[in-house]
């Protein structure tokens, strides 16, 4: 059986890893790729590189990282976060991205979709969707769009996604657990496999995730603060009797 | 060991290349048929449709290239859709090599694509899959082949029922899954392919 998988999620502006509001020295980070080699070390199922601020500031992806990225680690990993369109989308995955994850570009323009599952193969396309109140925003949770977030998830498979990354955004950063109806209506209404994501604090989170049909799970700041507890999580998973890759 | 990674438009393969690398090859990205034909080991990686990638095999030549490696007796490995198009026709449109007999079909299972960590069951004896038995490697695939000769599967893994995960045949082998992508364990799978493409 294809194990549960837990996604280290590393937010990504100007270069460097910016998720976590405790972290006050960012240095003690290192780059982005220090830090993702440290997560496949310590058991990552694979990594999801944000490009936060692009989207806002109109700024083109990170393509050098990708390189590196793509040279470097031996797990997979996907790249989201200011992809404006088809070329973006093919750029990265031209780079070396194993995925690519495209928001707004695709709600706006659901063809994107097709057209790089069709060059790349579905495998490779992830639609991501953030949803307030089960509704879809865009612009980093700015813009309510005024869909249903599941009749959303549902045309993104249709139109080629191989994978859905779902994102309460009532619950990023709270640490009190996933939007679990959410990601139990998104998971029941597609064959694709989904990514839950925001709210992780303690690994009883991922086994409700898991639970209510998620793939695969984000963590983010949890494990900025202190990676070690990324081992930790999965085998607190493992003892809960999930099928975990440890 | 010379490794050539067969360059026919299916996507980024600085990924394989690199993890090659690592494993002690010295690699080259080419669309030279001679030099395909040639080398010690000849990689097909790539992803995307068999379809298309069928195509850009033939649009450079390469597929005549690999034939004659075949022919020969030289090493060919196969990944994901690479292992795809040593096969024969597929769901998905399109026809590969027919280098091996068999054919591609759609995931049968409950999620699709078949999409993470899945584990080895090593089926019979062979120098690409030795010492992996229980490992697991990464999934990324909406189709598998089905070969008409269960001789040639040589590790399976269950996603909604068996899933072919590598084949080898004399001096044609292929994963299903991404060594370059699988950690410690990939980097087994591209050792052994080095040693194995030595001894043949």
């Amino acid at each position: 059986m294809v194990k549960k998988r837990v996604i280290p999620c590393l937010d990504v502006a100007g270069g460097r890893v910016v998720k976590g509001v405790n972290f006050v020295d960012l240095r003690e980070m290192g780059e982005p790729i220090d830090l993702a080699t440290r997560y496949s070390e310590l058991g990552a199922d694979e990594l999801v590189f944000l490009d936060i601020t692009a989207t806002l500031e109109g700024r083109g992806p990170i393509l050098g990282l990708i390189e590196r990225a793509a040279a470097e680690l031996t797990i997979p990993f996907t790249v989201g976060g200011g992809v404006t369109g088809l070329d973006d989308a093919r750029s990265l995955l031209r780079a070396g991205a194993d995925k690519v994850a495209i928001n707004r570009a695709a709600f706006d323009d659901p063809s994107i979709l097709t057209a790089l599952a069709d060059e790349f193969g579905s495998q490779a396309v992830v639609c991501a969707i953030d949803a307030r109140a089960g509704e879809v925003v865009t612009h980093a949770g700015k813009t309510p769009r005024g869909r249903d977030a599941v009749d959303w998830a549902v045309e993104a498979v249709q139109r080629g996604a191989g994978e859905l990354l779902v994102t309460s955004i009532d619950a990023d950063g709270t640490r009190e657990g996933y939007d679990l109806p959410l990601t139990r209506a998104v998971a029941a209404a597609v064959e694709v496999p989904v990514i839950a994501s925001g709210g992780a604090g303690e690994a009883r989170h991922l086994a409700e995730a898991f639970e209510v049909g998620a793939e695969a799970a984000i963590i983010a700041s949890i494990v900025h603060e202190r990676p070690e507890r990324l081992p930790e999580l999965k085998i607190e998973l493992k003892e809960m009797g999930w099928n975990v890759r440890t | 060991m010379r490794v050539v990674l067969a360059d026919y438009g299916a996507g980024n393969l600085r990924s394989v290349a690199s993890a090659f690398a690592r494993a002690g090859a010295e690699i080259t990205i080419t669309v030279d048929p001679a030099e395909v034909r040639e080398a010690p080991l000849a990689v097909i990686a790539g992803v995307g449709h068999v379809e298309s990638a069928a195509r850009g095999l033939r649009m450079h030549g390469l597929d005549a290239a690999i034939r004659d490696r075949v022919t020969a007796g030289r090493p060919v490995l196969g990944i994901c859709v690479g292992m795809q198009l040593l096969f024969g026709a597929s769901d998905e449109g399109g026809s590969g090599m027919e280098i091996l007999g068999g054919s591609v079909s759609r995931v049968q299972a409950a999620r699709v694509p078949h999409m993470g960590w899945n584990t080895l069951e090593i089926t019979q004896p062979g120098e690409l899959v030795q010492g992996l038995d229980g490992e697991d490697v990464y999934f990324a695939h909406s189709y598998a082949v089905e070969p008409t000769d269960d001789a040639v599967v040589v590790a399976v893994a269950d996603h909604g029922g068996r899933i072919v995960a590598a084949v080898q045949q004399g001096a044609v082998a292929g994963v299903q899954f991404h060594p370059e992508r699988s950690a410690l364990a990939g980097a087994r799978i591209l050792e052994n392919a080095l040693a194995w493409s030595k001894s043949a």
